[in-house]
């Protein structure tokens, strides 16, 4: 290892590439320099500051993230000046808002007007909807601060429920601008930006308009991004707990990208789908369908027997009847017009396993070679 | 696609066209949008709409409805005529040449221009963009393909793209995105009369050969099979006598559907496989319960070729099975045993017989897909198509005239009705419309229409309005919109209470059977 590529962290040498940064190199080597605003694949915007580190001979600390890793640098990421720097960002953060789960802190004589107040914002008796689930809150644990070293500060902003989708709670936001990296640089929709800038600054759509009225196309994208509980899927609110939840990962029913994503399981039906980041073709990201089109799963309009026609009329029946019904009338129509009176319609819908055997039946079993799918159509 | 959605981000022009990529493949879109946004590619659009994606394009190219061979062979006439083709290419990798250059002499960008309405110098403008670049990458969708010509649209595409060399390099292809989530994998599969997995003909005696063996038959047909689009009219004629549909719901997706109604009503035996009591199952005599993506096992092959995992998240609503376990039992009572423990079983068979999969396993794509060709085990896979050669050797040119769609506006017919989809619904909706918030979105059935139509027709925005062809009629809300350009409108074909395929036109492509779902000719009226 030569030296005009080395940086010391914590006291080891690691090598570095060239446009990495420290941040970068941290991760590499599984050094967790916590981060609140940082999005993978997006420029830094060092919003959050939650990631400094002390670096030898710098006179401030300096963002993780937005600093290139340098030849003989020496730095120190969990420093008493560090950690205490965290501490009171995380405080304020934690004062700044709705932020009802344990870490606001409850030894404080005010804690149930806030909670009630905060019930009442939310029309819910529950703790936060992301309780559990929240960057935020992990980091409160990790340095051990509460929300009660800064007076609160008053909640700017109503929440917007009005579309179908998404609930945007502006009391929870933090402001790191991970929703806006999202939606212009990863999805690049440009539906929404920081606006009103100074304070209170706010994350708005074309000029604060609702969603539904903006050139979002609800990808939801932002929701995926968003380390707090400020932009939650709308159904899966108060609905959806990840302690009550498995998940599965497989591949988008729509359309032809085949976005990896995962189910998320609840009491066996599957409650919110999410991308699975990091791995193609999608990288984390889903559109509109991929991420809220699954509710025809647990249509109660699904099919749950086989039926057949009598009079007109479909009446249930065992699989044996109408199996050994439909065999019986495809040998018989073959039998009298033979095997090109027959065909069959396979589906692009359906897994790559069950079209090779519609093939096989039609051509094997059939005798035909009267086989298409609708999907050119 | 001959390239991968991740090498999008590489080339240096992207030509979309016959595309609303934004609305039909949202997250493949913002592969192109991002290359615009930080590597400051430039994005062509044609298209007969003024799309999402033109607010991307440095040339946003409107042409007329069914023109699109016209203007790619200006585009090539353009290319030949300024000597910008990549005559290194041409030589070492293709053939026919001289009769591409003798048939594109004509398509000057004037006469080009009269036929496509494309003006004269935009067009130039366009060839040279895509030829001058050194990897330029094709998109296209079902606004090239569903026309009475659409095969020879696709074949002037891979004429531009093998004239320019921008074949078989990272960044450039050809590119179709498949609008279902298996397409792929259902032609792949042999889904389709002529071919059996792997595009193995029907018709050489070998092929089915090497399939009696492997099935322990005898007697496979070596006659080409039915398209679709002849089953109906065979159906109509009482020449074809039963139906075996799966998954699919031809009663709002084909075209002329008052004809294709009678058709299937006219047949013996209808047997649909489906989820739900769609169009088409109301009609039949034998409904098949099954299971959905989310009850199964399996894998899907998506629009570049990558086959990937499809797993069992939840159990089914009912007594519901997975569509190859119904297929199975109806193929064993009727003499041929076809039993398979499970999913991965059907593809271990299947992998021995199709080439291209021969060398994927579901270990081996547990984590990540695998493009295919995968000849064997250690093979990655092939994430660039015809690096080398082509698949036939030389990439052969095909000189193509243009021809003008089938139906024309005229007096009595005077606009012309494109369709397409919606971002909020897919296909013919039976699974989108369950979602509520979707439906808040796209509720209803619009036909969207420029302002200066708008105008001419006095058609207020949110009224209800007939829209009729010589085939049929259906009524629709009034979308007025700047994406629509005057004389041509356009109709989302989700809607089964108002299905725009009661007024396509089911003009077919000779090659590939396709509808001409994007041209036919329409009069509105307002709604009684
Ligand atoms: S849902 Fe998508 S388009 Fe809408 S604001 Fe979020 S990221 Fe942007
Ligand atoms: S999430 Fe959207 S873009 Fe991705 S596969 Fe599904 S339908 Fe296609």
């Amino acid at each position: 290892m030569t030296t005009e590529n080395t940086i010391s962290i914590n006291g080891n040498g690691f090598s570095f590439k060239p446009g990495d940064t420290i941040l970068d190199v941290a991760r590499k080597h599984d050094i967790d320099i916590p981060t609140l605003c940082h999005l993978k694949g997006a420029t830094p915007t060092g919003a959050c500051r939650m990631c400094v580190v002390e670096v030898e001979g710098a006179r401030t600390l300096l963002a993780s993230c937005a600093t290139p890793a340098a030849a003989n640098m020496v730095v120190e990421t969990e420093s008493p000046k560090v950690v205490e720097t965290r501490k009171m960002l995380l405080q304020l953060l934690l004062a700044s808002g709705n932020h009802n789960c344990a870490i606001s802190g409850s030894a404080g004589s005010d804690w149930t007007a806030f909670q009630l107040k905060v019930h009442k914002d939310d029309g819910s008796d529950e703790l936060c909807p992301v309780w559990g689930d929240c960057h935020l809150q992990e980091l409160a644990y990790r340095y051990q601060v509460s929300g009660e070293a800064f007076d609160s500060t008053e909640v700017s902003y109503p929440m917007e429920t009005v579309n179908p989708f998404i609930v945007r709670d502006f009391s929870r936001c933090i402001l790191c601008g991970r929703c806006v990296q999202a939606c212009n640089d990863v999805q690049v929709n440009n539906a929404i930006n920081f606006g009103y800038r100074g304070a209170p600054t706010k994350i708005v759509a074309a000029e604060d308009k609702p969603l539904k009225d903006s050139d979002c196309v609800f990808c939801g994208e932002c929701v995926q991004a968003c380390p707090v509980g400020a932009l939650v899927e709308k159904d899966a609110r108060y609905a959806v707990r990840p302690w009550e939840t498995t998940k599965v990962r497989t591949t988008c029913t729509y359309c032809g990208v085949g976005c990896q994503v995962h189910l998320h399981i609840q009491g066996g039906k599957v409650v919110k789908v999410t991308g699975v980041e990091d791995l193609s073709p999608n990288f984390g990201s889903l559109c509109v369908k991929g991420r809220f089109g699954f509710d025809f799963i647990h249509s109660p309009e699904r099919l749950k027997a086989p039926l057949i026609k009598k009079n007109g009329q479909f009446r249930e029946a065992t699989w044996d009847e109408a199996l050994d019904l439909v065999a019986d009338k495809l040998g018989s129509i073959k039998d009298a017009h033979g095997a090109d009176s027959i065909g069959v319609l396979t589906s692009a819908r359906v897994t790559n396993e069950e079209n090779y055997i519609a093939n096989k039946f039609t051509r094997a079993v059939l005798k035909t070679n009267n086989i298409d799918h609708c999907a050119r159509l | 696609m001959t390239n991968t959605i991740g090498c999008i981000e590489k080339a240096d022009v992207i030509l979309v066209t016959g595309s609303n990529t934004t609305e039909n493949h949202p997250v493949l879109s913002s592969y192109v949008k991002r290359a615009v946004k930080f590597r400051g590619t430039k994005v062509i659009v044609v298209d007969p709409r003024r799309i999402k994606m033109s607010r991307f394009a440095d040339i946003y190219l409107r042409q007329n409805l069914g023109s699109d061979v016209a203007w790619l062979n200006g585009m090539m006439n353009v290319i030949i005529a300024e000597g910008l083709h990549d005559q290194n290419f041409v030589e070492s990798r293709t053939e026919g040449f001289e009769e591409l250059k003798k048939t594109v002499e004509k398509y000057t960008p004037e006469y080009v221009e009269e036929i496509s309405g494309i003006p004269a110098e935009k067009l130039v403008e366009a060839a040279r963009l895509y030829a001058n670049a050194k990897a330029a990458s094709i998109l296209y969708c079902m606004g090239i393909t569903q026309h009475s010509h659409g095969t020879d649209n696709v074949k002037s595409l891979a004429n531009l793209a093998m004239l320019c060399g921008h074949m078989g390099i990272e960044g450039g292809g050809v590119n179709p995105l498949r609008g279902q989530n298996n397409v792929q994998g259902a032609c792949d599969m042999g889904g389709l009369p002529n071919v059996y997995p792997a595009y193995q003909p029907v018709t050489d005696p070998a092929i089915a050969k090497k399939f009696e063996d492997a099935w322990g038959v005898t007697g496979l047909s070596t006659n080409l099979g039915l398209k679709v689009t002849d089953m109906i009219p065979k159906a109509h004629d009482g020449e074809l006598k039963a139906l075996y549909i799966i998954g699919e719901n031809p009663l709002v997706s084909d075209p002329d559907l008052n004809h294709a109604e009678k058709s299937i009503k006219n047949l013996d035996f209808l047997v649909v496989q489906d989820i739900f009591m769609t169009e088409t199952a109301e009609l039949a005599d034998v409904v098949l319960p099954a299971k959905c993506f989310a009850e199964k096992d399996g894998t899907f092959s998506n629009t570049e070729r990558r086959v990937q995992r499809v797993r069992t998240a939840v159990e089914p609503p009912g007594d519901v099975w997975d569509d190859w376990k119904i297929t199975c039992e109806i193929g064993t009572r009727m003499g041929l045993p076809m039993a398979y423990a499970d999913s991965e079983a059907v593809f271990e068979e299947l992998r021995t017989v199709t080439p291209s999969y021969a060398g994927i396993t579901y270990d081996r794509i547990d984590q990540v897909g695998i493009p295919w060709p995968c000849l064997n085990v250690e093979h990655p896979g092939t994430p660039i198509l015809h690096r080398d050669q082509f698949t036939r050797g030389k990439g052969l040119f095909h000189a193509i005239d243009y021809t003008p769609p089938k139906e024309q506006a005229d007096d009595e017919f005077p606009l012309y009705l494109t369709t397409g989809r919606l971002l909020y619904q897919y296909h013919t909706g039976s699974m989108t419309m369950k979602t509520a918030g979707l439906n808040d979105r796209a509720p209803e059935c619009i036909v969207e229409i420029s302002p200066a139509d708008a105008a001419t027709y006095e058609l207020e925005d949110g009224e209800k309005v007939e829209v009729a062809s010589r085939r049929g009629n259906i009524n629709a809300t009034v979308q007025i919109s700047t994406t629509a350009v005057t004389g041509t409108v356009f109709i989302p074909f989700h809607f089964a209470e108002a299905a725009a395929n009661k007024l396509t036109n089911a003009a077919l492509d000779p090659v590939s059977g396709i509808p001409e779902y994007k041209v036919c000719a329409v009069k509105l009226s307002k709604a009684a």
